[in-house]
Formats: structure tokens, C-alpha cells, sequence
């Protein structure tokens, strides 16, 4: 008997910016192609589609990745959360107003990846994860603060050929900032809630 | 690309049962070098079996102090872990000098021990290459090496193992874990990579069909005053041209303990137990430490474009052990 001829092609559910859409792909397909050709999501940027410049990047469960080299079929049961997904309603994410505001891009190219990424470095840095140049790795040295030198380094996996990178460093330290101050905020709210409830 | 078949597997006995022991079929973790190599055709697996999901995500501690680290665990969650960057602090380091913030994030341990050479000939379907197609010959020696191997290569081949990564696991004496249909089985790190020799295309020795399923640390209290330092053509998300893991102990100025371990200069992680010996017991100061770093590299064949690593590896291992050696009296 003839072995079963192997099946080349899934049909698979893509959770994309909250969205179910379920498709059939070829296994060839990257998550990349599929958020363009398939999904009509084409703010994500085909770059170099070999995991170096960082175009294609979003985020998947909450963690940057770069597109290009997910293939689609294994991107099944994830949250993929693309640069469309940023922004609540008119209201756009921090980064992508720190962007705008401190001219964070010249062509505009890699600016969807540069975003994506950076949405990720900010939480990656508050959840207190070392770089390759916090100094001292150590839990006891405590999360190294966000100096320009930390955000080039997090963010070298992105490139931008125009050079915009003085720019894109600012709007990271500014949307950055934005977060922990609200940080503060709610811990703040959270406190005086605390209070309110012992009183 | 190839049309493959895939699937995912949701335990290691069942990603075993998918594989079947077929050659022709391949695990699938992160994909970040894999599914590179499948795009340009230097990898073209008929089928994938997904482990990404396989229930071995942790990281434990052991009885004896050392560490399990899952084979499935992201390079991001290893680099992060308070474990390991309090007791193994160069291996946190070690990984966050890898790739990018992004790959790390998909990469896994296991997939990183068998990511294939970054040599560009490897890599270039078009040319002719022992690693890739078995006696085709290998380009590098005569051509482009500036970033190739200067230990442990051969005439037929000349690519270095390009993890950072691995560089650590060997300086701490990682100990590699998998399963097999016929049970289980370890290899110390130092055995896990094969020789070159005439067999550059035999990279490890993994019984065939086996699934890498952890790497155990033993307990190094050495390793807490350890460190990582890479040199690369840019100041980041490049391979290494030079790289050293080092780890000191000393004691009233001498020796105690020390590991040491080299990247980018051979096919594999290289572990510098000649230098090891003849640092323990004697003084810590930089003549020392040249002195070992020559002994190691005595062993040395450079190749016309690539003598440098000799001198920069050497120059590594002084800066690191001078900076662990000032640490370590503080």
C-alpha cells in the first residue's frame, strides 16, 4: 500500500490584534506573508525576510518577534498583536505618539517594527530584564535604569537605513517615561485605595 | 523552499512517535535558524515536528545546587531567570550578548546548541562546502576566513560554532540531556560536539532521531563570580569574532578555581582546560594569565586572514580574568 501522500498545507486560526481568522496555508507561509498577502495587514514591513533588520517585528503573546521567521502554520493558539493593533480607537499607543512627536523615522519604513519593538523593550526593561550592557546582570543590582545606551542596545535588532536612530532613541525614553509615571500613578491610586479600605 | 509536511507535538514521547527516526524530518523549536536555512534551501526537511509546546519550559534548581534548564526555555526567559544570573552570571550574559532582543524571545536552548555555522559558504547553496554536501570541498580555507576557526579544524573545514551561549555551558560543565525511542541519555558538554576531522557534516554526537530535552549546570559556586565578554565588527546583534566565559576563584592572591572557555575560534565551544591547569594553584596576575592564554593557543593554526583571533583571544582572557581577579579581593 501506498504510504498517505503528506499534507503540505493547514487549515489554521490566526488571533491577529483580537481578530479570529482562520485560513488554509501552505506550510511555506510565514507569519509574515500571511499578515500581508492573506490578511491584508501590510503595516508589518518585509524587510530583509531573514531575521536581520527587525521590520516585520510584533508582538506574539505580549514578546516581540520578528515575522519573517515564524512560519504561520506554528503561529496557531498565539496572540499576534501587529502595528494595527497599537493604537485604542483614534487614541494612539504612547510609543506611536512619541514617534510622531520626536520625528521618529525618516522614511517610515522600519518604523512599524521599530514600534512594535520598543512597545516590548519598555515592558521587557519594567519587568526588570538585564541587557548586554546593564553592567552588573546580578537580581541584586536591581534592574539597570534606561539610559540611551540600554535603549540602543535593546533596540539593535531593528535597523533603520535612513539613520533616525537619534530620534527613535528619544521617543523610547519618552514613551518610556510616560509608562512608569503612570506606573506610579495607579500605584499610587492603589495605595490611597488600600487606605481608604483599612480606614 | 521545499514543501514539508507539519506537525506539533504536545510531549516528548510523542514528538519521538512523529519523528519516527525518519533523516528526513526535522524538530522545529524557534525556527530562527532553522527556518532561515529552509528559505535558502541549505536545510530542506520533507518534515517538521514542533517541540515549541513540549512541556519543557523550566528552569529548577537541583539537589546539589547546580540548575535544570529545559530545552524549550527561550534564550530571553534564560537570560532573565534570578537563578541563573546570581549563580551563573555569564551565562545571563553570555545569551543577552545573541542575536536580538526579538530572536531571543523565540530561540530556545535546545535549538540553540544545534544551530548550524555561519559560514558564508555553508550558507550559499552555490558553493561547494564539506559541511553541507560531504566531499565537495571546502572554499574557506583558500577564500574568505576571516572569521573562521584557529583550534580543533581540519583540511576539510574551518567553521565555527557561532553560540555565545555554548561558550558558557562549557566553561560551567553543562551536561546535555535527551531522549531517544530506546530511552534516555546524556552527554557532558565537552563529549556533545564531534571532532572535524574528515566528517565535518557530523556535528554532534546525539544518537540519530534523538530530542534534546535539557542541559543541567552543576553546582559551581565558582561561576558566581563569572563573566562574559564579546568582540564583534559592530557593538551589537553580530556573531562573535572573538568571545571568552570565564569564571575566578582566588584565594590570598593564588588560584583556586578557574573556568575558562573560548567562542568564534573552533567548530564547537571551546573548553581551555590546558589554560585552566596552568592557572590553578598559581598567582592571579596578568603575567599569569598570558602566560595560560599561550599555553591554550600554543595549539593554534591560524589561517593567512584570521591570525588575529590568536592575539585577540589572548588579550580577552587577561582583560576578563584581571577584571573577575579585581572582583573577587573586593
Amino acid at each position: 500500500m501506498a504510504p498517505t501522500p503528506l499534507s503540505t498545507h493547514s487549515a489554521v486560526t490566526l488571533n491577529v490584534n483580537g481578530e479570529k481568522h482562520t485560513l488554509t496555508v501552505d506550510h511555506r507561509t510565514t507569519l509574515l506573508d500571511a499578515l500581508r498577502e492573506r490578511l491584508d495587514l501590510t503595516g508589518t514591513k518585509k524587510g530583509c525576510d531573514q531575521g536581520q533588520c527587525g521590520a516585520c517585528t510584533v508582538l506574539l503573546d505580549d514578546r516581540r518577534a520578528v515575522a519573517c521567521l515564524q512560519l504561520a502554520v506554528a503561529a496557531e493558539g498565539r496572540e499576534i498583536v501587529t502595528v494595527e493593533g497599537l493604537a485604542e480607537g483614534e487614541q494612539l499607543h504612547p510609543v506611536q505618539q512619541a514617534f510622531l512627536d520626536l520625528d521618529g523615522y525618516q522614511c517610515g519604513y522600519c518604523t512599524p517594527g521599530q514600534i512594535c519593538s520598543a512597545v516590548a523593550v519598555i515592558e521587557e526593561h519594567a519587568a526588570g530584564w538585564p541587557s548586554a550592557v546593564t553592567d552588573d546582570v546580578r537580581p541584586e543590582a536591581g534592574p539597570p535604569p534606561l539610559t540611551a545606551e540600554e535603549i540602543r542596545e535593546r533596540m539593535s535588532g531593528n535597523l533603520c537605513r535612513c539613520g533616525a536612530y537619534v530620534s527613535i532613541v528619544q521617543a523610547v525614553e519618552r514613551a518610556a517615561g510616560i509608562r512608569a509615571q503612570a506606573a506610579r500613578t495607579a500605584e499610587g491610586a492603589q495605595t490611597a485605595k488600600g487606605r481608604g479600605a483599612a480606614a | 523552499m521545499k514543501e514539508f509536511g507539519y506537525e506539533r507535538a504536545a510531549d516528548v514521547s510523542g514528538a519521538l512517535a512523529l519523528l519516527d527516526g525518519d533523516p528526513d524530518a526535522r524538530f522545529l523549536g524557534g525556527g530562527t535558524n532553522l527556518v532561515d536555512l529552509m528559505k535558502t534551501g541549505v536545510e530542506r526537511p520533507g518534515r517538521l515536528v514542533d517541540v515549541r509546546e513540549l512541556p519543557l519550559d523550566r528552569i529548577e534548581a537541583t539537589e546539589d545546587g547546580g540548575l535544570r534548564i529545559g530545552a524549550t526555555v527561550t534564550n530571553s526567559d534564560l537570560a532573565a531567570h534570578p537563578d541563573v544570573r546570581r549563580s551563573y552570571p555569564a551565562l545571563s550574559q553570555a545569551v543577552l550578548a545573541g542575536a536580538s532582543g526579538q530572536l531571543r524571545n523565540v530561540a530556545t536552548v535546545g535549538g540553540n546548541l544545534l544551530q548550524r555555522t555561519r559560514c558564508g559558504y555553508f550558507a550559499d547553496v552555490a558553493a561547494p562546502c564539506n559541511k553541507r554536501v560531504p566531499g565537495s570541498g571546502c572554499p574557506a580555507i583558500e577564500g574568505e576566513h576571516h572569521n573562521h576557526a584557529i583550534l580543533g579544524a581540519s583540511d576539510h573545514c574551518v567553521a565555527t560554532h557561532p553560540s555565545d551561549l555554548g561558550v558558557a555551558l562549557t566553561a560551567f560543565g553543562a551536561v546535555v540531556s535527551y531522549e531517544t525511542p530506546d530511552g534516555p541519555g546524556r552527554l557532558p558538554f565537552t563529549e556533545f560536539y564531534l571532532p572535524v576531522g574528515d566528517t565535518p557534516h557530523r556535528e554532534t554526537a546525539l544518537p540519530p532521531g534523538a530530542l534534546i530535552t535539557g542541559v543541567t549546570l552543576p553546582a559551581a559556586p565558582v561561576a558566581a563570580n563569572s563573566r562574559y565578554r564579546k568582540v564583534r565588527e559592530r557593538a551589537s546583534y553580530a556573531f562573535a569574532i572573538g568571545s571568552v566565559a570565564a569564571a575566578l576563584d582566588v584565594r590570598d592572591g593564588v588560584v583556586h578555581e578557574v573556568r575558562l572557555a573560548f567562542g568564534a575560534v573552533a567548530s564547537r565551544p571551546w573548553r581551555a582546560h590546558t589554560a585552566e591547569q596552568a592557572l590553578t594553584g598559581g598567582p592571579a596576575d596578568a603575567g599569569a594569565f598570558a602566560a595560560a592564554a599561550d599555553a591554550e593557543l600554543a595549539a593554534a593554526r591560524p589561517l593567512p586572514h584570521n591570525a588575529y583571533k590568536v592575539t585577540l583571544t589572548r588579550n580577552l582572557v587577561v582583560a576578563v580574568l584581571s577584571e573577575l581577579a579585581e572582583e573577587a579581593t573586593r
